[in-house]
């Protein structure tokens, strides 16, 4: 019993450094290695890892199956909301130099929102896919 | 023209070779999945290896460096990349299925029982 | 060392094994990719494929057997046929130019635009994710909604409804309250 005591301590202790490591690679993808996908992946493998120690059913009660679902879809959402956006202000689809008052501004928020979208989507996903791979169970058999 | 600069494509060529083979050869349904990865694995290191150039730096725009390698087979392997892997997510989401309907995951006995029914 | 890990992954034939040196063979590939200075690659190689593969392999390991059964014929043809493959991809191989030529044609058209104002238009010093999410923006937006295509099709393939005796609808694992 002593080495699931251990385990949990360390995995209490690390979880939060993974989920502000994946934020730092997320807002400092413009400036280094890192962005959307990246700090996706590893959020999803944050919660994967708590899943893993604590349980499934705990996990699923941290972070809900319908909010799972929502990050997939909102993720895309705004990835194409940000390009109707450019659409609306005058430019052309997926502009960014028209969203703010100077191009290089605008380009500015528009990577911005659109890594966040990324990172939203990858993360549900991966997120979504490792739920159902770890709550079926074995031996079921359906009908052929 | 050296030849031994062609010694990193070569091989990736074999790890080309080898993923190729584990796809066609094996029956067992996950084993060929994992050798489809190896397959795409080695196709990004074909596609970034020219891309490098001696003496330069990554591509982030720095004061300190003049020469960077080439940006832009990185985008298109980052998306490869994650292509890939939902690839591979439904791929296995596929053989649990396969698994639960045949009771099995080598392809001998798949098509054994689809023959005997047909 | 790569290659030691894909002949071993081609030969073993215990599956948890394979998927432990699957996972090795990707923290190699994202060493290597280190050296070739494509640091975002990397990132992005390491996690997800060490990382997220893993976890799907062993998922799918867990929900099926884990041994591969013995091979019932000699694979001649398929180790031809992968042969064959690689002679060839070596043979198209000799007209590439040679590795770390900095005046080679592929730095030519395109890129030293890139590299030269990608600054000064997006405001944005790592070229990787300036490409990624500004110049090619659209192919960005195809990715993702691959990926989320992705995710669509695996809970179309896994979620299971099922209905009890009383009619309500139980999806296998607690969900909605």
């Amino acid at each position: 019993m002593r080495s699931q005591v251990v385990l949990r301590v360390v995995a209490k202790l690390l979880i939060p450094f993974i989920l502000v490591f994946a934020l730092y690679v997320q807002f400092h993808g413009d400036y280094g290695p890192g962005g959307g996908f990246q700090a996706g992946v590893i959020i999803a493998a944050a919660v994967i890892f708590y899943a893993l120690i604590f349980g499934l059913p705990t996990a699923k009660r941290l972070v809900p199956e319908w909010l799972v679902e929502t990050m997939v879809a909102l993720g895309v959402l705004i990835y194409a909301g940000v390009g109707v956006e450019g659409l609306l202000l005058g430019g052309n689809f997926l502009d960014y130099f028209v969203l703010s008052h100077n191009p290089v501004s605008g380009q500015h928020i528009g990577i911005f929102l659109v890594e966040v979208g990324v990172c939203i989507t990858v993360s549900g996903v991966m997120l979504m896919i490792f739920y159902l791979f770890a709550g079926r169970k074995r031996g079921w058999h359906s009908e052929r | 023209m050296n030849v031994l600069d062609f010694v990193n494509y070569w091989i990736a060529v074999f790890l080309l070779s080898t993923g190729l083979y584990i796809v066609i050869a094996r029956g067992n349904l996950v084993k060929k999945l994992v050798g489809l990865s190896i397959f795409q694995t080695s196709v990004y290191l074909i596609y970034i290896s020219p891309g490098k150039i001696l003496g330069g730096t990554a591509p982030i725009i720095d004061p300190a460096f003049k020469i960077y390698s080439n940006p832009l087979p990185h985008v298109l392997i980052l998306t490869a990349i994650v292509v890939g892997v939902a690839t591979l997510a439904l791929g296995l989401a596929l053989v649990v299925r396969i698994n639960e309907a045949y009771g099995t995951i080598e392809e001998d006995e798949i098509r054994a029982q689809d023959v005997g029914r047909y | 060392m790569m290659v030691a890990t894909a002949l071993a992954i081609a030969r073993l034939r215990n599956l948890f094994a394979v998927v432990v040196l699957g996972s090795l063979y990707s923290f190699l590939m994202a060493t290597v990719l280190v050296v070739l200075d494509a640091v975002d690659v990397a990132m992005t190689e390491a996690s997800v494929g060490a990382g997220i593969s893993t976890v799907l392999l062993l998922g799918t390991l867990y929900l099926t057997k884990s041994e591969e059964a013995q091979p019932t014929h000699r694979p001649l043809l398929p180790l031809l046929v992968a042969l064959v493959t690689g002679g060839l991809l070596v043979y198209g191989m000799l007209g590439l130019p040679e590795f770390g030529e900095a005046d080679s044609v592929i730095h030519r058209h395109v890129v030293p635009r890139y590299l030269e104002q990608g600054v000064t238009e997006t405001g944005v010093p790592n070229i990787v994710t300036a490409v990624l999410a500004s110049y090619r923006g659209y192919d960005t937006l195809g990715e993702t909604t691959v990926i989320f295509t992705a995710g669509v099709g695996v809970i179309l393939l896994l979620r299971r409804w099922r209905r009890d005796a009383t009619g309500k609808d139980d999806d296998a694992e607690g969900g909605r309250p």
